[in-house]
């Protein structure tokens, strides 16, 4: 079988959007010092919303955009219960991931195996016709320009405006932030609210892109949890968080096209495989940082991922 | 400028303020000083909106305000400088200054903090990270913010704590600038001599109220007895005595860490002495207590323990050596343990615990040890200076060799006078204590040798009965006197 390394690319591309949006919107928030544990459920239940309200309506667009609303819902719950009632945000994401997955699977049952809009590419022009690159990044959904521009756009705007600078400090020390007159549960919940919508997104980049349709299982489970853990190797950095992201697409694609070469293996060992080596990789990079020297420490420094030091705490103010 | 009337603050069933009316007039430097608990940092929250007022009124430029948030304290220009820095450390010095900033220009706000920071001769880069700075520097960096922010009222809560003499210098000059611009300095203070060296008008707080309220020229017995009802007693605590075995001793220790690292420390730590550390913030003085304490490993060198069987790098424990670090709760103690865990910690606990187990041993340590609370109040819900006292009671019986950095940070002198006399009792014929303070009067009461370190060197190592205050200080600034029992190397 031949396959180009531009229709690669392209599939990693357009394999990793809807997960690149869901861990740079979990960036956001956790950047913010909130921990938002639901993003597995959550994706589900906006796969769902998004599937259900395009199939019904006809429109894309309110697919897209009812997924969202998903999204921030659910943190909106996160929000209130963690943020304004100071309970516990693992506790809380936990019980939410479960809460939505059940409930996407119980609402979206009258849709399951229901033709459906599928969202599709919308080439450049001239762009798409750069080779390699071309049909990598010009010859996509929106959706994929969306999550491609959604990179430099994170990161701009926690490193370089002023309002992604008091969101960093609030997930540093949000008593300090108080006392310089900045409300830290309000920036924190703008935070949850706007990661929330991005990983509702994310829901429906699935159900009306990638793998078009409802059913069960749906196709993404478990990469709510891929995402959380590229944050968290990605090092609260959204080029990492990005780099990370891509190279689990890049995992998914090679799988299945390693499938072809070995057909007598059983599909769900190609299936499950990204996981494990995602896993396995991500350690490996992280001992050879550790393994190295004092004297590279300007180079470490450059790689370095650091928690926001009140990342999951409650803040208090009294 | 701002005036307090019959301001009251109950907590509970406890009344933190009662009553407490004073003015604070622009252009002035204003003092409080008091006890702990005596309600300096009840009134100092309220006033930067930290905590509300349960009654009386506050009155602004003679307009009666709301204090309900920080939010309205820093509209009306009143700005505190906490005595932990309230800054993010993980962040660079520009963005500090740049949080919550009016406008988002950092390129302008880049030159402003350069002219600032040399308009006070503060050495501040803006893109270092500032959990590299000192507690000095953070704190410099927290007055440019508010002086740029037009801050109007400045409030500083024991702003000497943890800071160099030099930086301490540095300090008071720009708060005499200030003042003289026309601010309010209100100065919260344990310590009497800089209150007397800066303020123009001193409220003296006891028990909730104001007891005391003088102008300059400040009477410091008036003072004293106004904080604590009776004098305690100031004298030297300690007479050089004679040493006795060696119980330290460092070989040609190096070591990187720290801000100035250790370089080529040799010395030797005998029996009856009690050794103080002066110098800088960061000049060594806590890298060599921790690997004297075996937290931490010298790169090169070598650390021995006479009549001890253990080599350096080992815990203190079998070496009967102790560590009291000066951020008790970080380092010390456990947050969210009670008094009676912590006892059950340091010793033989049985195998199952019951709610009863250990509490009569933590009443008997409650008692002797003065400590204010009871056997399950957990190490964070403890003052600083009860923090201190259970410490203190967690220090093994055969400790022969006590480390202390910063023993009286947070105490006020009748605690930081009760710990020393403990100690002093404490001491074995065959023990030896070394502190590290930047305190130089407590150096010079308490300790009968004093070693000055600078640049990660001991420049100047005397009994301090032989030595002058002033050999100290300038010792402390690097120059080192002629006559030194050590050469500058």
């Amino acid at each position: 079988m031949e396959i180009s390394l531009a229709d690669l690319l392209a599939g990693v591309t357009a394999t990793a959007a809807p997960l690149l949006l869901a861990a740079l919107g979990e960036t956001v928030t956790e950047k913010a010092g909130v921990i938002n544990l639901s993003l597995d459920g959550t994706i589900l239940l906006g796969a769902m919303t998004g599937f259900a309200v395009a199939a019904t309506s006809g429109s894309l667009a309110a697919g897209f955009l009812a997924a969202a609303a998903t999204g921030l819902a659910v943190a909106a719950v996160l929000s209130l219960i963690g943020t304004w009632l100071g309970q516990s945000q693992v506790a809380v994401g936990f019980t939410l991931t479960l809460l939505c997955r059940d409930l996407a699977y119980f609402l979206g049952s009258p849709h399951a195996r229901q033709p459906g809009p599928q969202l599709l590419a919308s080439p450049l022009p001239l762009l798409s016709r750069i080779p390699l690159l071309g049909p990598a990044l010009f010859n996509q959904s929106l959706l994929v320009y969306l999550s491609i521009a959604a990179i430099p756009a994170t990161w701009f705007f926690l490193y370089r405006t002023r309002h992604g600078l008091v969101l960093r400090a609030v997930g540093e020390n949000p008593a300090a932030c108080w006392a310089r007159g900045i409300r830290p549960r309000l920036v924190q919940t703008t935070a949850t609210l706007a990661g929330g919508a991005l990983v509702g997104l994310a829901g429906a980049g699935y159900s009306l892109a990638l793998k078009p349709g409802w059913g069960r299982p749906q196709g993404c489970e478990g990469i709510g949890w891929i995402a959380l853990a590229l944050v968290i190797f990605g090092g609260w950095h959204p080029l990492r968080v990005a780099l990370g992201a891509y190279l689990f697409g890049f995992l998914q694609i090679s799988t299945i096209l390693l499938q072809d070469l070995f057909p007598a293996l059983p599909t769900q060992v190609f299936q499950v495989a990204p996981f494990p080596i995602m896993i396995f990789t991500l350690i490996l990079i992280h001992a050879g940082r550790n393994a190295r020297g004092r004297k590279q420490r300007f180079l470490l420094r450059l790689f370095r991922g650091r928690p926001p030091a009140a990342l999951g705490t409650t803040y208090r103010q009294d | 400028m701002i005036e307090l009337a019959d301001i009251h603050k109950r907590f509970g069933r406890v009344e933190a303020l009662a009553g407490v009316s004073m003015r604070i007039r622009a252009g002035s430097v204003h003092g409080i000083v008091g006890e702990n608990g005596a309600g300096k940092s009840t009134l100092m929250k309220i006033l930067t909106g930290f905590i509300s007022r349960s009654s009386g009124t506050i009155r602004y430029n003679g307009r009666p305000v709301q204090l309900r948030t920080p939010r309205d304290a820093a509209r009306l220009g009143i700005g505190m400088l906490y005595q932990e820095p309230l800054d993010f450390p993980h962040l660079t010095v520009l963005d500090n200054f740049m949080i919550a900033a009016p406008e988002h220009d950092p390129g302008r706000l880049r030159q402003q903090l350069v002219r600032l920071a040399d308009r006070f001769g503060f050495d501040l880069a803006p893109d270092s990270a500032v959990e590299r700075l000192t507690v000095g520097e953070r704190q410099q960096l927290e007055l440019l913010r508010l002086i740029h922010r037009r801050c109007k009222v400045l409030i500083l809560d024991e702003p000497t704590t943890g800071i160099s003499q030099r930086q301490q210098e540095i300090l008071f000059a720009a708060l005499r600038a200030l003042r003289d611009e026309g601010r309010a300095i209100l100065l919260v203070s344990h310590k009497l001599a800089e209150v007397r060296s800066l303020c123009d008008r001193v409220t003296v707080l006891r028990g909730g109220r104001a007891v005391a309220d003088q102008e300059r020229p400040l009477d410091e017995d008036l003072l004293l007895r106004a904080m604590f009802g009776s004098l305690p007693r100031r004298q030297r605590a300690v007479r050089a005595r004679d040493r006795g075995r060696p119980i330290l001793a460092m070989d040609h220790v190096v070591s990187a860490e720290g801000r100035s690292g250790l370089h080529d420390v040799t010395l030797s730590i005998a029996e009856k002495e009690v050794v103080g550390l002066a110098g800088l913030d960061g000049s060594g003085q806590a890298v060599f207590l921790r690997i004297a304490g075996g937290l931490l490993r010298p790169d090169s060198g070598s650390v021995r323990f006479p009549g001890c069987e253990t080599t350096a790098g080992a815990g203190g424990g079998d070496r009967q050596t102790v560590f009291l670090p000066a951020d008790r709760l970080r380092e010390g103690l456990i947050a969210g343990l009670s008094i009676r865990e912590h006892l059950l910690l340091a010793g033989d606990a049985p195998f199952f615990l019951a709610p009863s187990t250990g509490r009569a041993r933590a009443e008997k340590t409650i008692a002797d040890y003065n400590i204010i609370g009871r056997p399950s109040t957990p190490a964070d819900g403890l003052s600083g200076g009860n923090q201190q006292r259970l410490l203190l009671s967690l220090v093994p019986e055969p400790a022969r060799l006590i480390l202390l950095e910063n023993p009286t940070r947070g105490l006020d002198v009748r605690s930081g006078a009760w710990m020393w006399r403990f100690l002093h009792q404490r001491m074995r014929d065959d023990g030896a204590i070394v502190f590290a303070s930047p305190d130089l009067e407590e150096i010079m009461t308490q300790a009968t040798r004093i070693m000055v370190f600078f640049n990660g060197r001991i420049i100047l190592d005397a009994p301090t009965d032989q030595t002058e205050i002033r050999t100290v200080s300038r010792a402390i600034t690097g120059r080192v006197p002629e006559d030194a029992g050590l050469p500058a190397a």
